[in-house]
């Protein structure tokens, strides 16, 4: 192992290559640490949680055509009352969104009613009825569900609060840390509207945004009693199991047979959830794979590039290597030579391609508001890279380790 | 000599196909990447309307304040509240104007047997068509007084005129949208600016092409409410007419100011309004106001997903990547000839020459590396809408300026990449290599 020294003099009679071979680890590692670091944000992304039971969920949104809105809410009610009594239906809501939609509401919860005091929590409302917990498949983990008597028909535009409403868990814990909210009493939007009363708590519903900007509240919803108006409406159906494709297949048909007036959109207008959480984490999805292919490739040619040099390296000192055979070193003598050269290159690679990981990270923080790379990655990129580089260095170390002495004895 | 060099260079290839295979990989790969991240970057950063995108703009007022937009770094919000958007057409101060916004009109046919369905819709003015440079096939946009008329009045695109009137002349029909007859008074022509400028905000950039407008000054006494994002610091209170006169924003106004003195005497006026608001009380807060042109809009919106821009970073690092491991391996490929450019060179060839020999041997490795290249771009191009958004990943597309800026940018690069091999190659010493032979 005392071959430092010959190594890092045949080394200065190959600077080029060796600073090539330097400079290939070092900007893969700084691609491959931030490309896993994208990876891997993307994916914690996607695997997040809805909080509902998403099998056998099938959404629907509808526009009304040419409707009063005064007549909608006993639209609405029929075509829930149709879509309910399909064969295949457990149950189904009316609902102005849901988890990983895209649109929705959103609002500022206070604990006085006074519009100076900075609103305690930021949350998503889900306007809906008493069928709610059971079609979404939320679990209910405190306090009751709404009564039928509680459901009121209001407008958007009218819509202030309600007496009652159900909280997530992840909301009542940030509105009542001591974990009391069952029963307390909030404030949303305009702070004259009276309190609403938390009657219950679900253990976890997302909200409708997949974007970053909804990361800080990304399960604070609230349910309320009611069912708007309008001249758009949301269907959430929960098939019976097995039963989805067919309820996907006939609802449309079913709703359209209690009114033709109707347009269903051609982008959601019809959609498994499965579809709604392809769809919302599609770029998630997309980038992941987009930057798990680059790095492979990558290392795959960085890989290639020290076979390479290395065969030409091997190649060139044939005569050398014959003479130390000659002289009386070991294959093996050969073999962790020139695995101790790449190693050195890789060292050398590694730390300059760490410190450029880290820098462009910084640099994406800056534009791209991405977070901040964590160190483990660094230190994996640098283990792999190692460990890729005494690999691809391997089969021309064995090669150069099986030239035989004689070769002392050619000329060229 | 270059069809000799250019011999001499394929037949070098094959002689290390590994080598070589590994080089034109590199390449091929390296170029893909970059060309496929690069063909979404062109598509979303595309100027949409390039003969007016420096005369057309976007005035922004803050009419929430410095409390409410902590979240905008002190930017005005990025649409406009009904009573501003009036005030400021109402006092005419640019030659062309408009408001826009999205609508959810239905579209019914006549033939009863066949279902409503909807359309990109916007409520606009009558200046629209003129200053987006909008063509038609027949008619033309409505007039300015048919705009005060409030006239019940719509302008197709053309899908939607080959769809309802099998491509005729619609000029003078009537089209039943939400159960009321409109007049159509314009077919547009192909009409579809990427990224769609004009809504941005609702849009994010992309959508399908526009296929209908009708009068903004009709669709408020209509009381239809915009389709797109609508955004109120405060409750607006119950009613349209509150809901008219409340600071929530939800409208795209739109001036074209052609030149630089418009501009600023528009940009004072803007400010001269603000001013007046915060006499008036309204605004409690100096005035602070925007004015943006096309590309800066499209610029401040954030058009240009951040994906599209990670990912074409992303590549191009990949494709220095690719070019140092090509410089290692055409170093190692040039080096191994040594003793045949000592020979070249002891009978007679220049340093010229042997440039030239392994510079054309260097760009064959190129032009192999861009077809490759061309190929897996090719692929890339079908699975782009795995990784971007529908409406962004079809305008990636494989067109003539992209599959020559492939190849080029091969051939390119590896020259880049071959400088310095070759120049070592040139520094061979014919004496030395013959006299170690």
């Amino acid at each position: 192992m005392l071959q430092i020294k010959p190594i890092l003099a045949a080394l200065k009679r190959h600077k080029a290559g060796t600073i090539l071979i330097a400079v290939q680890i070092a900007l893969t590692l700084a691609i491959v640490c931030n490309a896993l670091f994208i990876i891997q944000q993307r994916v914690d992304r996607l695997s997040r949680p809805t909080g509902m039971d998403e099998r056998n969920l099938i959404a629907i949104e509808n526009r009304w055509v040419s409707k009063k809105e005064e007549d909608t809410s006993s639209l609405s009610r029929t075509d829930l009352a149709a879509l309910r009594s399909m064969p295949g239906v457990q149950d189904a809501i009316m609902i102005n969104s849901f988890p990983l939609r895209g649109g929705g509401w959103s609002t500022g919860i206070r604990l006085v009613p006074d519009e100076k005091v900075k609103s305690k929590a930021q949350t998503t409302l889900y306007f809906t009825d008493d069928h709610a917990i059971a079609t979404m498949g939320v679990k209910l983990i405190a306090g009751r569900n709404f009564l039928p008597s509680e459901i009121t028909s209001v407008s958007p535009r009218e819509v202030k609060t309600t007496p009652q409403v159900i909280v997530t868990k992840a909301l009542a814990d940030k509105l009542f840390p001591d974990g009391s909210a069952l029963g307390k009493q909030v404030y949303m939007n305009d702070s004259t509207n009276p309190p609403a009363t938390i009657i219950g708590i679900v253990e976890r519903t997302q909200v409708p945004w997949s974007g970053l900007w909804a990361n800080d509240f990304v399960e604070n919803a609230m349910f309320l009693p009611v069912q708007l108006t309008g001249d758009y409406a949301i269907y959430l159906i929960r098939a019976k199991p097995g039963q989805q494709m067919n309820v996907f297949k006939d609802a449309p048909a079913t709703l359209i047979k209690t009114d033709r007036l109707r347009v269903f959109s051609s982008e959601r207008g019809v959609r498994t959830f499965e579809q709604v959480r392809a769809n919302s984490y599609s770029t998630d999805r997309g980038m992941a794979i987009l930057m798990g292919v680059i790095c492979f490739v990558l290392l795959g040619i960085t890989a290639a590039g020290i076979v390479g040099l290395t065969s030409f390296w091997v190649g060139q000192r044939r005569k050398q290597i014959g003479v130390r055979r000659a002289l009386g070193a070991t294959k093996n003598d050969i073999l962790s030579y020139f695995l101790t050269e790449n190693l050195m290159i890789s060292v050398a690679g590694v730390v300059i391609g760490a410190a450029l990981a880290i820098g462009l990270n910084l640099w994406m923080v800056t534009q791209f508001e991405m977070a901040r790379l964590s160190m483990i990655y660094v230190i994996c990129g640098v283990i792999a890279l190692l460990l890729l580089g005494q690999a691809a260095v391997l089969a021309p170390a064995m090669r150069a380790s099986r030239v035989s002495p004689v070769e002392a004895t050619r000329s060229v | 000599m270059f069809a000799y060099y250019f011999q001499l260079g394929v037949r070098s290839l094959r002689r290390n196909p590994v080598l070589t295979a590994l080089m034109v990989m590199a390449i091929g790969f390296g170029v893909a990447a970059s060309m496929i991240t690069y063909s979404v970057f062109r598509a979303t950063s595309n100027n949409p309307i390039p003969s007016k995108s420096s005369q057309l703009f976007v005035p922004q007022v803050d009419n929430w304040g410095p409390e409410d937009n902590v979240h905008r770094k002190g930017e005005p919000p990025n649409a406009m509240s009904y009573q501003d958007a009036v005030a400021l057409m109402r006092e005419h101060r640019a030659p062309r104007q408009t408001v826009l916004y999205p609508l959810g009109l239905s579209i019914i046919p006549a033939d009863a047997n066949k279902a409503p369905f909807h359309e990109n819709t916007y409520a606009a003015y009558a200046d629209t068509f003129k200053m987006f440079d909008i063509p038609f096939i027949y008619g033309g946009g409505w007039t300015a007084d048919e705009d005060n008329a409030h006239a019940q009045v719509a302008v197709i695109g053309k899908q939607l005129n080959d769809k309802m009137f099998q491509g005729q002349n619609s000029v003078g029909k009537e089209l039943n949208l939400d159960g009321r007859s409109y007049k159509i008074v314009g077919v547009m022509d192909s009409w579809n600016p990427q990224p769609l400028f004009f809504d941005a905000v609702n849009t994010g950039g992309f959508d399908d092409p526009t296929q209908l407008f009708v009068p903004f000054t009709r669709a408020i006494d209509l009381k239809l409410s915009t389709n797109g994002n609508n955004n109120c610091n405060a409750d607006p209170g119950p009613g349209w007419d509150n809901y008219l006169r409340s600071e929530c924003v939800w409208l795209a106004y739109w001036v074209e100011l052609p030149s630089k003195s418009d501009q600023e005497a528009f940009r004072s006026y803007l400010t001269g309004y603000a001013a007046e608001q915060q006499r008036a009380g309204r605004f409690k807060w100096a005035p602070n106001v925007r004015l943006r042109n096309v590309e800066e809009w499209l610029d401040y919106q954030e058009v240009v997903p951040t994906e599209a821009k990670v990912s074409l970073l992303v590549a191009f690092g990949f494709l220095v990547i690719c070019l140092v491991n090509t410089i290692g391996l055409l170093l190692a490929k040039f080096m191994k000839r040594s003793s045949e450019i000592g020979v070249r060179r002891a009978l007679g060839a220049s340093r010229r020459e042997v440039y030239a020999q392994f510079l054309i041997e260097a760009s064959t490795v190129g032009l192999a590396g861009g077809v490759l290249g061309l190929i897996l771009t090719g692929l890339g191009m079908l699975g782009v809408t795995v990784v971007f958004d529908q409406q962004v990943a079809r305008l990636a597309t494989l067109d003539v300026s992209l599959v020559l800026l492939t190849l080029v940018v091969a051939v390119v690069s590896t020259l880049l990449a071959a400088f310095y091999p070759t120049w070592r190659a040139a520094q061979v010493q014919p004496a030395w290599q013959l006299k170690s032979n």
